[in-house]
């Protein structure tokens, strides 16, 4: 029933939000994402990829026939309650700064025998086509709700990450000259009808960090902070940014830092 | 004993100390940012791995961002950009506004998505406002709500703003504004058609 009635919410929404309505004044796109909200109450849609997360996490799968009640996201094995908020951080197991989604493709590859080319082949889901990682992330992620971020940032190679970030925000390149801080850098603006936030600025940060992963109604998928950096790098004019690589997990730890005390919500709805 | 107290490095260790100050973390080296930007990406569609470089200009410029531009840099950034300047060919700066509006309007281009036979857009309603009539503009840029009308036609106004197409950089050093026509954004012809845009006195832009 539920499921039902969030399709006819979702297909009521996206005529809410066809560009004709949406261009008439610059308060009608959110007045539309406010009244689509308000149709679903508490619903979210990222409800459905939550619960089957739940199923994913604790089904026995792969070739070692194994369930991910052993995945340590930082907190211990199997801990999801707060993981999210904590993240990314230094794994002494691969050496490395992960952040949630290559933390998973970890887990999946030691506990459950899948080879990274498996668990990577559907990284963002697209119709029929879901993506286990999207699903497991919202499990794990929900799991944090009215939590407050709180990284370590002890470790030098997590204040090596943070540092990265940082220089990489600022980073100008490609035909355009675009680096994230051309359209995260100042409060108040918006590029069309889109408000941006400044990203590398607690308030504007803790805003839109808190709020991903998110459910995006104009993509009907839920999308993680992986999928996020990875489109924004498109509209940058720059390469296709790999899924978990040291740019992706440096940018998530240098916006999770920034928002540091934010009090996740996600995942959360979206245009 | 005096250095223990002194007042700088107290400061420093109450910063770096509190929860809601990350930034502790040294500077990430140049060398650092390319070798993560070398394994981080792979080459799609249009969008080669050759985009990652940086060019003299993005350089100066990704050193002082998210602070303030010293003035020696920005008349550096200034220099190396007005000596690409390129005036139009037949001295002709205003095309057919029709065709500047929908560059103005389009946002395809260059992107690892786009298809590179179709022509690119100038976007510029994503930080301009333009036409009365288009509602969904952005407000990264200043206004150009009737651009001409406000300025007039004299060749220096002309000469300025086609300059400013061209090669934003050479006015402001380190513009948000991309360079249209040294980086082959925009061709000559769609340049005077946005100059059309702007200036005609039968342009949407000037009602």
């Amino acid at each position: 029933m539920k499921v039902r009635c969030w399709a006819m919410a979702c297909w009521l929404g996206a005529g809410l939000l066809t560009p004709l309505s949406v261009s008439h004044a610059e308060t009608s796109s959110a007045d539309a994402i406010a009244a689509y909200r308000a149709m679903l109450g508490d619903d979210n849609p990222a409800e459905l990829w939550q619960l089957r997360g739940a199923g994913l996490w604790r089904q026995q799968r792969g070739p070692k026939q194994a369930d991910l009640s052993a995945c340590d996201l930082g907190l211990g094995a199997g801990v999801i309650a707060g993981a999210y908020a904590q993240l990314p951080r230094w794994f002494a197991d691969t050496q490395r700064v992960q952040d949630l989604e290559s933390r998973l493709v970890t887990c999946m590859t030691t506990l459950q025998g899948y080879r990274e080319d498996e668990v990577l082949q559907v990284k963002f889901g697209d119709g029929d086509q879901k993506s286990d990682l999207e699903a497991l992330s919202a499990y794990v992620v929900t799991a944090s709700k009215g939590m407050r971020i709180s990284l370590p940032l002890q470790h030098p190679a997590e204040k090596a990450a943070y540092a990265l970030g940082q220089a990489l925000f600022h980073y100008r390149a490609g035909p355009h000259d675009y680096a994230c801080g051309t359209c995260h850098g100042e409060t108040g603006k918006r590029i069309r009808l889109q408000a941006m936030s400044k990203l590398d600025d607690g308030a504007g940060a803790r805003e839109v960090y808190t709020q991903w992963p998110a459910y995006r109604v104009s993509q009907g998928e839920l999308r993680t902070m992986q999928w996020r950096l990875q489109d924004c790098y498109r509209q940058q004019r720059l390469p296709q940014l790999k899924f978990g690589s040291a740019v992706a997990v440096a940018l998530t730890m240098f916006l999770a830092k920034t928002a540091e005390g934010g009090i996740m919500a996600a995942p959360s709805l979206k245009r | 004993m005096k250095t223990l107290f002194h007042p700088a490095a107290l400061a420093s260790v109450l910063v770096c100390g509190a929860w809601w100050m990350p930034a502790c973390a040294e500077d990430a080296s140049a060398a650092d940012v390319q070798a993560a930007l070398h394994n981080s990406f792979t080459a799609k569609g249009q969008a080669t791995l050759l985009r990652l470089q940086q060019d003299e200009t993005q350089v100066l410029c990704t050193a002082h961002a998210g602070g303030p531009l010293p003035a020696a840099v920005a008349a550096q950034v200034s220099a190396l950009n007005r000596a690409t300047q390129k005036p139009p060919s037949d001295g002709g700066y205003l095309g057919d506004f029709k065709r500047g509006e929908v560059i103005a309007a389009s946002g395809q281009g260059l992107q690892s998505s786009d298809d590179p036979a179709k022509p690119n857009g100038g976007n510029c309603y994503a930080c301009h406002e333009l036409a009365a009539s288009e509602l969904a503009y952005g407000t990264l840029g200043p206004s150009l709500r009737q651009y001409g009308k406000l300025r007039g036609r004299s060749a220096a106004v002309l000469e300025y703003t086609w300059g400013k197409l061209y090669n934003s950089n050479s006015q402001m050093a380190c513009s948000k504004m991309p360079r249209f026509g040294y980086r082959g954004i925009l061709t000559e012809q769609q340049l005077r058609d946005v100059m059309a845009y702007l200036f005609d006195p039968n342009s949407p832009v000037n009602q």
